[in-house]
């Protein structure tokens, strides 16, 4: 209990800020992936062949080397500085790894919801094309709406991932939960109960997820 | 067939190219001073020297990315530094050789654990002692007064010290104490602060002119302007100190006596000081001898 309550300043404002880089890059990686399930499904070659391209190159590419793209070689080769945050350090790497989480976990979330368009039976499709709908029009109010109903548990599963993935960023200039054990080791306290504590925080942030997941599934649920 | 000839031709030329590594890394400094096999060592009541005895060979723990005071060579393997050469003089006197000694790299953040553990016999790698961290394991020494300063480009002529930091870039690895230290005393402004993996990252980003310094303690730093000497330097104005001791288990007093008299001896006979100019000393810089702190 010592190890938590000595060290409030750090387990607090690290919680709040990977609290705060999970949701920004949660809503990010939502819209972003859903756009691109879209493209995927779209009827233009082009458009589906951008989207599958993006998935592709990103999905699974290790996600410490992405954060080394933004971080470090964005700024290196001159394309993003700090200069372009008003020279605020804290600024570019905190935007850095927003951008890496959200692109990196798009390419999941796209393949997720395109997992919930195949669910949607054809037929679906062609009535909606049949009363004179448009693309955009059958995928807004038919498709996608019956898609995420299906999709619930693996889109949690994979925003859950993201909450832990936060913490790659203390490696790139983000204070968050992921510093935590780093700050204790040179404080000297016992850096097991440390991250004991950083792991059960983590649960708690899990279980709100988990409920919200089982109430949406409740929610939603329909005979077919 | 087409595709499996592209295949061997790719592997073959990757193989070709990662061949041509740089002769001699930046860990070839100075020679290093052999030393005498101590024989019939006992230390009685040490559980730790026990364990050595019952395994015939010690198990230290050291850095691997500092050079100057401990790195691991990517291409021979090999461990050089300062504290690479205590750690060889403590293992000789304890009656092993270089060739019975096994080095284990351990990042800072793991050393308490690697010792409560048992995974290490004794850790040498810039182990600042403090009372807090005397609270879970055991000091030996100080073998090095290490203190905290700047390093920056060799053309910088604005930093002169920590009062000069105030809108300038500092750069240091995740949660260190130097780092907690400027942030604490507002040496500059939060937005300015810079906190990455390891210390070679962030000379890189000061070598690319991201951040303005690098800070931490001289040792490490010394041992980065010695590598790029026409580029970086150090400021050399300390601002605090950092006693640099050997990590033993907590409870081993014998072994931890046994090390400070072979430390003491080290430091009053020649052995420390040529450890030192073969290691550290090569960037130009002396060093004042510690005095063995015991408790």
């Amino acid at each position: 209990m010592d190890v938590l309550l000595d060290n409030l300043d750090l387990y607090g404002p690290g919680f709040l800020n990977t609290v705060e880089l999970f949701l920004i890059s949660a809503v990010g990686s939502l819209v972003l992936g859903t756009i691109l399930a879209m493209l995927r499904v779209a009827p233009v070659p082009v458009m589906r062949a951008m989207g599958t391209a993006y998935v592709t190159i990103v999905r699974n590419t290790p996600l410490t080397l992405v954060f080394f793209f933004f971080a470090l070689a964005f700024p290196a080769l001159g394309i993003v500085t700090a200069d372009t945050f008003g020279g605020s350090a804290a600024s570019l790497f905190y935007t850095a790894a927003l951008f890496a989480l959200t692109l990196y976990t798009a390419a999941f979330v796209c393949e997720v919801v395109r997992a919930g368009i195949n669910t949607v039976p054809v037929g679906q499709a062609e009535a909606s094309r049949a009363l004179g709908l448009t693309f955009g029009q059958m995928l807004g109010s038919v498709v996608l709406p019956q898609a995420t109903r299906a999709v619930v548990p693996p889109m949690m599963s994979t925003m859950i991932a993201l909450l832990k993935n936060t913490t790659i960023a203390a490696g790139f200039s983000v204070f968050q939960a992921g510093s935590i054990s780093a700050n204790l080791a040179e404080r000297g306290e016992n850096q097991l109960i440390g991250l004991l504590w950083v792991a059960g925080f983590f649960v708690v942030l899990v279980i709100p997820m988990t409920l919200l997941q089982r109430s949406l599934e409740k929610r939603w649920s329909i005979a077919r | 067939m087409r595709v499996r000839t592209l295949a061997v031709a790719l592997l073959a030329g990757g193989l070709a190219l990662t061949a041509c590594g740089k002769e001699g890394g930046p860990g070839d400094t100075g020679t290093a001073p052999s030393q005498q096999v101590a024989a019939d060592v006992k230390v009685d009541g040490s559980p730790t020297f026990d364990k050595i005895k019952a395994r015939g060979r010690v198990i230290v723990g050291v850095k691997e990315d500092q050079p100057g005071l401990g790195y691991k060579d990517p291409t021979s393997g090999k461990f050089t530094g300062f504290d690479i050469e205590i750690a060889k003089l403590v293992a000789a006197k304890l009656g092993y050789g270089d060739d019975k000694i096994d080095y284990k790299a351990i990042p800072s953040a793991g050393r308490e654990q690697a010792l409560i553990n048992g995974d290490v016999d004794y850790y040498v790698g810039t182990y600042t002692i403090n009372n807090k961290r005397k609270e879970q394991v055991g000091f030996a020494g100080p073998y090095y007064t290490a203190g905290q300063d700047l390093l920056v480009k060799k053309d910088d002529n604005s930093i002169t010290g920590p009062e000069t930091l105030k809108g300038k870039k500092v750069c240091s690895v995740t949660g260190s104490t130097p780092i907690q230290k400027v942030k604490t005393d507002g040496l500059t402004e939060p937005e300015n602060i810079v906190e990455l993996q390891t210390y070679s990252l962030c000379v890189e980003q000061l070598e690319q002119g991201a951040v303005d310094a690098v800070t931490t303690d001289d040792a490490i730093l010394k041992g980065y302007a010695s590598q790029s000497p026409t580029t970086l330097k150090v400021v050399g104005k300390t601002f605090s100190t950092e006693p640099y001791g050997i990590g033993l288990p907590k409870e081993d007093k014998a072994l931890r006596g046994k090390i400070n008299d072979i430390l003491d001896e080290a430091i009053n006979g020649g052995a420390w000081e040529a450890a030192y100019k073969a290691t550290l000393g090569v960037s130009g810089s002396d060093a004042d001898k510690p005095v063995i702190e015991r408790y």
